[in-house]
């Protein structure tokens, strides 16, 4: 039998810098924000789903679902360790949901943990690069900016907008995330580059052409983790369950073999589509989305991949200002992972805690009214895809 | 496998699998034709000519590339239909002030030192991109 499934507390360290942590102490503190506010016992928790990427490259670390288990005082149940690059901890929510939903595990614990700014920038770059095709795409020395620079020429070709006009529309994203994100006091640049201006963007050292280092994401430090129960065990302990609506996943190969379908982000499409027709929603009923903006290019074609916008509109709605947190559909209002940083493995489970913290009226930097939010998380150049609906209303 | 496709690369030949159940190029070859997903399939050697369809001057490099910056990574979409990726043989500063999508190319092989993480402990082959008139 198919049962509700809601999630009860959230939690998310600051995200930064964390050399003096292991991945397992880093998890630890979110991980105690989450369990402190969910009201359950430690007993309660019977799985563990943790997500992380590098922690062999980062950390030398491995096996890590054991090492995590015994780091917060639950040794002994199965904690398993997901791997799907940025998407990591969205691949093990979606996995640990279903677990819930269909009866396998009443209550569990969900998150991730990640460690790139400490393991510096040509390991952290090189790292990230495993998540592209190890022999035909990285001997050319690709990097995950190049990726985007790539796919940003191809949507510049494919909707004819001449490349300068579209790094100024694009350079909107890094603006209104950036806003947000100085204003978040877990985010990264909390309290920094908020009034950066669309000139400064596209005036920043050039990273990958035509991608400045203001379209980039920064290298992070941090952990997330959530705890998610059937709603019947969620509502007898706390007040504001938050109900699982629906969850997608999809996949892809490299970047090159999907050709054309890469501008249309197809596996995305396939993956909001699964997670609307779970839930039974369709995307004008989304008040608030947390999309992967890894750069900004990518936020814009996630908006329109989502169904938001229609595909070659997307930049424009930025520049107009739908996706600020006033607009039509309030887009990364936390900072995204551009202003709030990109913890890989931890990444997903923390856009739950946005969203959560948001739907409860506790993300109280910025005002906006939602009851239905979706979250999206985007591994490798399209290779793992998962979008997540989350909502006040239990049906 | 992918061995075998850089080999072919530096002995002057682009290789790709020609699918016999729908007719797809798949370069460089998989297990698999890219279209169909058919198992049906054949060597076979390319005109190793196509057209640039987008390209990126890298100036921040991973650990084991940064001595190469800055470098132009390119997509080449090629007569016989498959898109690879690898390095056009122009200076970032050319490729950053013309618009090269579109350009004919001509693809060839070139050796550069391993790194720690790439799958062939001897050599990284990267397929080059020179522009033809």
């Amino acid at each position: 039998m198919e049962r509700d499934v809601a999630v009860l507390g959230v939690g998310q360290t600051k995200f930064g810098s964390h050399p003096d942590k292991t991945l397992p102490e880093l998890f630890a503190e979110a991980f105690f924000e989450a369990f402190d506010s969910s009201n359950i016992e430690l007993r309660d928790i019977e799985a563990i789903y943790f997500g992380n990427f590098v922690g062999e490259i980062t950390d030398g670390a491995a096996n890590l679902g054991g090492f995590i288990a015994d780091e917060i005082g639950l040794r002994g149940i199965p904690a398993y360790r997901f791997e799907g690059a940025c998407a990591s901890s969205s691949v093990a929510f979606r996995d640990a949901y279903l677990a819930v939903k269909h009866g396998i595990y009443d209550c569990v614990l969900v998150g991730g943990a990640e460690k790139l700014y400490s393991a510096g920038t040509p390991i952290g770059t090189r790292a990230l690069a495993t998540a592209l095709d190890s022999a035909y795409e990285v001997n050319s020395g690709l990097t995950f900016p190049g990726v985007f620079a790539l796919i940003a020429r191809l949507y510049a070709k494919t909707y004819d907008i001449p490349l300068e006009k579209l790094r100024e529309k694009i350079a909107h994203v890094s603006v209104k995330n950036h806003k947000y994100g100085a204003m978040n006091p877990k985010a990264q640049f909390y309290n920094k580059f908020g009034d950066l201006k669309v000139e400064d963007v596209l005036n920043s050292r050039m990273i990958c052409s035509p991608l400045t280092l203001f379209d980039c994401c920064p290298m992070t430090d941090g952990a997330s983790a959530v705890i998610i129960a059937t709603a019947d065990f969620a509502k007898d302990r706390i007040d504001e369950p938050i109900y699982v609506r629906g969850a997608g996943q999809a996949s892809a190969g490299s970047l090159f073999r999907q050709k054309w379908d890469v501008v249309k982000a197809l596996p995305r499409k396939r993956s909001a589509e699964m997670a609307y027709r779970e839930a039974r929603m369709t995307p004008k009923d989304i008040d608030v989305a947390f999309v992967h903006d890894c750069f900004t290019i990518a936020e814009v074609i996630a908006t329109e991949a989502m169904g938001f916008f229609e595909y070659g509109k997307g930049a424009d709605a930025v520049e107009e200002g739908l996706t600020w947190a006033d607009g039509e559909i309030p887009v990364n209002p936390d900072g995204g992972l551009i202003g709030k940083g990109h913890p890989v493995g931890a990444t997903g489970t923390a856009q739950i805690y946005s969203a959560v913290k948001l739907l409860r009226g506790e993300l109280d930097f910025v005002k906006i009214d939602a009851e239905t939010a979706i979250t999206d998380t985007l591994g490798g150049d399209f290779g793992t895809l998962v979008n997540v609906i989350l909502s006040v209303h239990r049906r | 496998m992918f061995k075998d496709f850089f080999s072919a690369l530096m002995g002057g030949k682009l290789i790709g699998a020609k699918c016999k159940d729908c007719e797809e190029i798949t370069c460089p070859p998989k297990s698999t034709c890219n279209r169909c997903g058919s198992r049906n399939l054949e060597i076979v050697e390319l005109s190793g000519k196509g057209k640039v369809v987008s390209y990126t001057a890298t100036y921040v490099a991973p650990l084991g590339y940064d001595g190469e910056v800055p470098y132009v990574v390119a997509i080449v979409e090629l007569d016989e239909g498959a898109w690879i990726v690898g390095r056009l043989d122009v200076d970032a500063e050319k490729a950053d002030k013309d618009d090269l999508i579109g350009k004919r190319v001509e693809v060839y092989g070139k050796e550069f030192p391993t790194e720690q993480f790439y799958p062939d402990k001897q050599r990284r082959v990267v397929p080059m991109f020179r522009l033809v008139e």
